[in-house]
């Protein structure tokens, strides 16, 4: 009987830290991962710093455990029947256990002229950041850039914001929604943010949608506003790539939709990562991935077969230069469905460009917000962690100086 | 006038000089300064200053014991003659191995005991009892660092410079050690760096005093220090802080460290060990950025289930920064026993041979045996290790050891899931200790041999710097006691050892075991071959590798080329994995254990210290305001700590310098707070450390139970 084959589709991070875990666990036979991109697994959470030219491309390459990289080798059909992958190349290959690690696709927004006609690519001059090769790309595009602009103004549109202008260019985010990040800031915390990016430069147009890429090179907003730029960078949000598991017949929902063992709908197979929907969420992050890939790792080498999946508490951080934020769960309740069990803390410091806020629903703690001042991160990040009930309310996580007393102590 | 006799202080790896002279009183020496010992200066701590009083009648052991009744029996230990006690051994060891075979008679033996000691130890179980199984205590103690030191430089020494090096760096980081409490004589070493304008980082999951000290205090939650160095090498490949030709020419590896290192970026490490970004990039700036550093880990990184790793990952921080094999540079161990270092170095160790050889070396075994007057093929190969070997004792089937030796070691308060090991100790058929006092493991033994204690006894140590010491006999003996050297000899001639007594037998004298010792260790990795008791004295001390009586010794190491076969440094292509055991909704809090000022170890000789038990008279739990306000605790009040290996009680001791997660217990005591009734035995692959550090806890109010 030949070995073992664990076939993992994709060579990005879930996949890559899968490979490590599994071959660390002393998980037999061998794995291979088939990446449609021409390189070996990198750390997508590093591309801002590639763009700013802190750290070479070749730097940010993970480790995978030694096992067998095939880049460059996409997977164009799956036959579960007969445990096949079909590659583009038109060969196949056998496997015993399959793990789809896909990621997930930039979304392009419907801007006219964005398409080359003859329905390539992107048009010359729009970029959009997902790989180390439109990092590459944009890279040597922003040198002589005088103007950017920066489609969509959530976590990946401020970090590419803040990168491009450490480049040199004027840089303007185009926002649709009516604040920066909502997905993961409250309004005042997003005109915080604002403010800070305005110190580096970029200017941010909310509530605006971009229609259309002129000739001329301009921007054309919804308004009928333009803005005229050298380069248009695209961060409207990824989409699970789950065309594979689509067509293989998986249950796909928003993601490749997978259960507490990380088991798709078919024998065999298994999802993780950002084409991974568990418990009717997609997360799209790095934390969460990881924590799937070693769960997945835990149970397919037989180190622990009992591992389980029951979710993430995602902390979603950003740090570029000068603008810093830490965020988790529901930050965001207007008044109308206000809550009488919910309570918010607030600090703000307009003077320190500081503002940070806990949310609490009775004795939990169910959102919070640090932006600027983070010096209670790592105490949020353990609450986050243990989820413990809290009696009186976590100051702790609003400042190091609001002390709690203490009871009895000598 | 009154002669005082130059010598070192009993208790730990920094081994003080001092002076004793003479007493009048119960007590027969008094405990002087030695101001010229470059080490210490003259400085003792409470321990040392106090270390006379174990010599008082009264306080030790002056009989051999023996057990009344058949052996494993309950009956009581009775006083016996030497040779009731030795003949019962030997009688009961060659029934075992006739029994179960010569593995079955085991042997363990302790970092305490000088080199002569331990090497006679080692050569005793190899040639007397035939036996496989021997280990001790250090494997406690340092032997992950010890791992990561051979894999990385290809030798393993504490420190490869001398301590008096530690104030010219530039910048120092402290990785869980607290040598304010464990040896403060050496404190004035980071004081005066920081005089210096160095800076000091101490990692710590605990404000300790030492701490209090630094510059710059990281705080992780127990058992992801592995990932804070990952971190740090991250933040020193951004911010372009790698010593780029240091790399390429004295290093291989570091491709596979880069990519680790990319794995675990700031805000992941951050969420991993709590450790705030911004004090990660603080603490990368200044050791990047500073000309000379030196990274020392103890304990901390050490006793966890990735020891080994752990410890790479600092050392991997040192490689690519260019801050090894320089001078004012480099990577080290604070070892914590007396003779941790030498007692590795000479055969205790289940895997080795004098000299830091390997016995599954052909070349090592060849030239041993040739030492000793045996045939090679008739040294056994590798035992079993420390933990592993303790957890078989008794137990029935061809792995079972049914006799136990046991020399400097209280593992019955010092071992992992101590309240098992007591169990397996009183299934044995013979348990032999050999002790100066009756601590807890001699107080289940069937047989307890009274031995020979520090000053009453010469033999050479070697401290965490790799200097190797001269230990002078300054009093007599009490009636009744005897040397260890003298046990074994006799052992050995009662089981009909070749050679025993004559040339390439079993001597008891010290120095002249040390000629044998210098004669296996030569050509070996620790080679002694040119050190003899004259030049110790005259040369404060002499660092091996000494390999040749003209030889100068080596206070530091690496500064042409690594130990490896190349030359090379090897960078450790590690990544950050959780403990063994991680709190859940059972135990919800990290135990961590660790020690105080006043006492040492088991605490077998400093509780039996007047001065030293009032200061820190018994155990505690540390735990912070917040917590102790959740649990509705107040300061004192006696609580429950619960594994799942077992519940100690001691009173509670409120401190904002623990965090809020996490518990801490010292581990010196028996008895209901026991520390290590607690302490997972989940073990290092490679090292085969148990993570004393770390493992998940509950916290009981004393009376309420789950």
């Amino acid at each position: 009987m030949s070995r073992r084959h664990v076939a993992v589709v994709g060579a990005g991070m879930a996949a890559a830290r899968f490979a490590e875990r599994y071959v660390a666990l002393g998980g037999t036979g061998r794995v291979t991962l088939y990446g449609s991109e021409p390189r070996a697994p990198y750390n997508r959470a590093l591309l801002a710093d590639v763009l700013t030219g802190r750290f070479d491309a070749e730097a940010i390459a993970l480790p995978t455990g030694g096992a067998e990289l095939r880049p460059g080798a996409e997977v164009v059909a799956l036959d579960l029947g007969a445990r096949l992958l079909n590659l583009a190349d038109g060969s196949t290959e056998a496997y015993d256990e399959l793990v789809l690690a896909t990621g997930a696709n930039p979304v392009l927004p419907p801007i006219r002229g964005l398409r080359r006609d003859d329905g390539g690519g992107l048009n010359e001059g729009v970029h959009a950041l997902r790989t180390l090769a439109d990092c590459t790309r944009l890279a040597e595009e922003a040198v002589d850039a005088k103007r950017a602009v920066v489609v969509g103004g959530g976590v990946l549109g401020v970090s590419a914001a803040r990168a491009l202008a450490a480049l040199g260019p004027q840089v303007e985010i185009v926002h649709q929604g009516p604040h920066l990040i909502e997905r993961q800031l409250d309004a005042d915390a997003a005109a915080a943010l604002r403010g800070a990016l305005r110190v580096l430069g970029v200017e941010v147009y909310l509530g605006n949608r971009a229609r259309a890429l002129t000739e001329a090179g301009e921007v054309e907003l919804a308004s009928g506003y333009r803005l005229a730029t050298d380069l248009v960078v695209l961060a409207c949000g990824v989409r699970p790539r789950t065309g594979l598991a689509h067509t293989a017949g998986l249950t796909v929902g928003k993601g490749v939709v997978v259960d507490d063992t990380l088991a798709a709908s078919a024998p065999h197979v298994y999802a993780i990562g950002d084409c991974a929907e568990h418990a009717g969420t997609v997360h799209g992050l790095a934390g969460p991935a990881w924590e799937q890939a070693d769960v997945l790792a835990a149970r397919l080498s037989g180190a622990d077969p009992d591992a389980r999946y029951t979710g993430s508490r995602p902390l979603a951080r950003l740090s570029a230069g000068p603008i810093e934020y830490a965020a988790f769960g529901e930050v965001q309740f207007d008044a109308a469905d206000a809550d009488e069990d919910v309570d918010e803390l607030r600090l703000t410091d307009a003077t320190r460009g500081t503002y940070k806020k806990l949310v609490m629903r009775g004795d939990r703690l169910v959102g919070a917000i640090l932006l600027g001042d983070l010096a209670t991160v790592g105490d949020l990040a353990r609450a986050l962690e243990r989820d413990d009930s809290h009696t009186d309310a976590p100051l702790h996580l609003l400042s190091q100086h609001l002390l709690t007393t203490t009871p009895g102590a000598s | 006038m009154t002669t005082t006799t130059p010598t070192h202080c009993p208790y730990c790896s920094l081994q003080c000089g001092m002076r004793l002279a003479p007493a009048a009183g119960p007590v027969p020496v008094e405990v002087r300064e030695r101001a010229d010992f470059p080490v210490n200066r003259g400085a003792l701590c409470g321990k040392g200053q106090n270390a006379a009083a174990l010599l008082a009648p009264g306080t030790r052991l002056t009989t051999p014991l023996v057990r009344a009744g058949k052996a494993g029996g309950r009956g009581e230990l009775r006083a016996a003659s030497w040779t009731e006690a030795l003949d019962r051994v030997a009688a009961g060891f060659a029934g075992v191995r006739e029994r179960y075979g010569a593995d079955a008679v085991g042997v363990f033996g302790g970092g305490g005991l000088t080199n002569e000691k331990a090497y006679q130890l080692g050569k005793f179980a190899r040639i007397a009892l035939k036996t496989a199984t021997i280990d001790y205590n250090g494997r406690f103690c340092m032997s992950s660092a010890a791992a990561a030191g051979r894999i990385a430089f290809g030798v393993d020494r504490g420190l490869p410079f001398p301590l008096e090096d530690v104030p010219r760096t530039d910048c120092l980081i402290l990785v869980g050690a607290n040598p304010a409490e464990t040896m403060p004589p050496a404190l004035r070493y980071f004081r005066e760096l920081r005089e210096n304008g160095g800076t000091l980082i101490v990692v710590d999951p605990r404000r300790t005093r030492t701490a209090e000290l630094a510059d710059l205090h990281l705080q992780p939650v127990p058992g992801t220090d592995l990932a804070l160095a990952l971190g740090l090498l991250h933040l020193l490949i951004a911010e372009r802080m790698v010593d780029v030709d240091f790399v390429a020419e004295r290093t291989t590896g570091f491709e596979d460290a880069r990519a680790a290192a990319m794995a675990h970026w700031p805000e992941r490490v951050e969420r991993i060990t709590g450790v705030p970004v911004a004090r990660l990039r603080e603490a990368a700036q200044h050791f990047g950025r500073a000309r000379t550093g030196m990274v020392l880990t103890a304990r901390g990184p050490e006793q966890q289930s990735k020891g080994t790793d752990t410890v790479g990952a600092w050392i991997n921080l040192c490689l690519a920064s260019g801050k090894a094999g320089r001078r004012y540079s480099g990577y080290g161990c604070l070892t914590g026993q007396g003779n941790g270092q030498g007692g590795r170095e000479h055969g205790q160790k289940a895997d080795q041979l004098p000299g830091y050889r390997s016995i599954e070396d052909p070349a090592a075994r060849a030239h041993v045996a040739a030492v000793w007057g045996v045939d090679p093929d008739e040294l056994p190969r590798s035992g079993r290790s420390a933990y592993e070997l303790l957890d078989s004792l008794g137990a029935e089937g061809p792995d079972g050891v049914r006799a136990l030796l046991l020399m400097g070691s209280n593992p019955v308060v010092s071992a992992p899931r101590a309240g098992r090991i007591a169990e397996r100790l009183r299934a044995l058929d013979l348990l032999v200790v050999s002790d100066l006092v009756l601590s807890e493991t001699a107080q289940l033994a069937d047989v307890v041999l009274p031995s020979t204690q520090w000053a009453e006894e010469t033999g050479t140590m070697t401290n965490l710097e790799g200097r190797v010491l001269l230990r002078r006999r300054a009093v007599a003996a009490p009636e009744g006691v005897r040397s260890d050297l003298w046990v074994l000899r006799e052992l050995a001639e009662r089981l009909g050892a070749k050679g025993a007594g004559g040339e390439g037998g079993f001597d008891d004298d010290p120095e002249a075991v040390f000629a044998e010792l210098r004669r296996a260790s030569a050509g070996g990795q620790a080679d002694y071959a040119g050190i003899s008791y004259e030049r110790i004295a005259a040369e404060d001390g002499v660092f091996w590798p000494c390999p040749a009586e003209d030889h100068p010794g080596t206070p530091r190491l690496f500064l042409d080329a690594f130990a490896t076969p190349d030359g090379r440094a090897r960078f450790a292509p590690v990544s950050h994995r959780p403990a063994a055991e991680e709190p859940d909704a059972e135990y919800p809090m990290y135990l961590t254990t660790g020690r105080v000022l006043a006492q040492y170890q088991s605490g077998a000789q400093t509780r039996r210290v007047a001065e030293l038990n009032s200061a820190a008279p018994g155990p505690f739990v540390e735990l912070h305001p917040r917590l102790a306000s959740r649990l509705g605790v107040a300061d004192g009040e006696q609580l429950a700590v619960v594994s799942r290996r077992g519940r100690v009680v001691a009173p509670a001791r409120i401190s904002d310098a623990i965090r809020p997660d996490t518990v801490f217990m010292p581990f010196h005591w028996s008895g209901p707070g026991r520390a290590n009734t607690l302490t997972n035995p989940a073990l290092d692959p490679t090292s085969k450390m148990p993570e004393f550090k770390v493992c998940a806890v509950r916290i009981e109010r004393v009376g309420e139970s789950k």
